[in-house]
């Protein structure tokens, strides 16, 4: 039984690859899907059309095609990555597609009257975005980044395919060292629940904390 | 590195034998989500509380783990417990359980959109369980589920390169093998991309003109 614990402990690094990857990973799709949500509501016809032309891109092709373009096309192109950057971009570039149309969603939904109350107030474009929408917008967001957050999580898991040492390589590894498969694979199913159920667990006390100050603004 | 578009040529008959594959998987595959999805969600509304109880948290358990693992779990495991599968099974399996259970909250919201006064007309009528379902609660709950449920099925075609994790030979394997062979990468994962793209460009069509048909797409 004693080496069993090896194994485990194996398990538990892979998944520390997988937190850290989900981590960095969704800062860079929390960035992208402001500046292309934002994007695709601009004034500029440039900035739109840069906007949708990245939705459309990175929504389009899947996870795993951007994933291995990225660790094999990019290097005869002059640009070598690491597993991990190649990992962290492929990630943090799709997730954040999705999740720009969730930006543009929220901000189209909050009401004409809020604009309005902005233009009476002689708050500029920007002021307005900042204090009055933005705020309000968020709230309505975070669920659906919930999901978002959920779905970068599972897609982690492609990465093994380009050798990084996530819970899905590391399961592989014990599987082709033990012959056993039931353990290892049941062990890291069990560990991406738990990783999901913390971050809907953690978005939902967040969307709490959030909507306190806002009682009775919205309708 | 130089694009040639000769190699295009040269490759382009592999790469044709692995679209026909991903085809075959995402159509076997979303057959098996769409009877799936229904199971689940008739499942949980089964008056028997262990019933949907279990059967809800099965498929939460399925949606919050990655397909990646499922798919080793189907095609590692279950050879153990005696049941070997072809990997092109083993990958429709798969596929179709995890989007099985994210068809069933699109079946759930179809069929709780159905009026009550359906219910109630069709026990005025005195049809009973089996009759309601399929004369009365089915034909009105199906038509406007249907572009939620492509929108899906469109999803599952774009996970289909993982499917080449299980040794099924699709498109993404075989550019993987041609790559290989001649160590060029910039044409055939160019092309995988660019076929993927294609395709999801002409399905955004395909989603308007059922949303048209067939009534709005619920967010």
């Amino acid at each position: 039984m004693t080496q069993w614990s090896g194994y485990l402990g194996l398990i538990l690094q892979g998944a520390l690859i997988t937190i850290e990857l989900t981590l960095m990973g969704s800062v860079l799709a929390l960035i992208m899907a402001f500046l292309a949500g934002l994007g695709r509501l601009s004034r500029f016809f440039v900035f739109r059309a840069l906007a949708t032309a990245y939705i459309e891109f990175f929504r389009g092709t899947s996870i795993f095609v951007q994933l291995f373009w990225a660790y094999f096309v990019l290097p005869f192109i002059g640009i070598s990555l690491t597993p991990l950057q190649a990992g962290v971009l492929a990630l943090g570039l799709n997730v954040g597609a999705y999740a720009a149309e969730v930006v543009r969603g929220a901000i189209q939904s909050i009401g004409r009257e809020q604009y309005e109350a902005c233009t009476a107030l002689n708050l500029g474009r920007w002021q307005g975005m900042r204090h009055v929408i933005l705020p309000q917008a968020l709230l309505v967001m975070l669920p659906t980044f919930g999901n978002n957050a959920i779905e970068l999580l599972k897609a982690t898991a492609v990465v093994s395919l380009i050798s990084l040492t996530d819970l899905t390589f590391q399961a592989q590894v014990v599987r082709s060292q033990t012959g056993n498969t039931l353990v290892p694979f049941t062990t890291i199913l069990i560990i991406y629940f738990v990783l999901a159920l913390v971050i809907s667990w953690g978005v939902r006390s967040l969307e709490r904390r959030m909507a306190r100050g806002l009682d009775g603004v919205r309708v | 590195m130089e694009w040639d578009w000769n190699f295009v040529r040269e490759i382009m008959p592999t790469l044709i034998q692995g679209v026909k594959i991903t085809i075959l998987a995402t159509l076997l595959g979303s057959v098996l989500a769409a009877i799936v999805g229904l199971a689940i969600a008739l499942a949980r509304r089964s008056p028997n509380r262990a019933v949907s109880r279990s059967v809800g948290f099965l498929a939460e358990f399925i949606r919050g783990t990655p397909l990646l693992v499922q798919l080793y779990f189907i095609f590692y495991v279950l050879p153990d417990i005696g049941i070997l599968l072809p990997p092109l099974v083993a990958g429709v399996i798969g596929l179709g359980l995890h989007y099985g259970t994210y068809t069933a909250e699109v079946y759930r919201a179809g069929i709780d959109n159905v009026p009550r006064g359906q219910w109630e007309a069709a026990k005025a009528c005195n049809l009973n369980a089996r009759q309601t379902w399929t004369h009365i609660i089915m034909p009105q709950a199906i038509p406007p589920m249907i572009p939620a449920l492509a929108n899906y099925f469109i999803a599952m075609f774009k996970e289909t390169p993982l499917l080449s994790a299980i040794t099924v030979l699709e498109l993404m394997n075989q550019a993987k093998s041609v790559a290989n062979t001649y160590y060029r990468y910039v044409e055939p994962m160019t092309l995988v991309g660019a076929f993927f793209l294609v395709i999801s460009l002409f399905s955004v069509v395909l989603l308007r003109w059922l949303e048209h048909r067939y009534g709005k797409i619920e967010r």
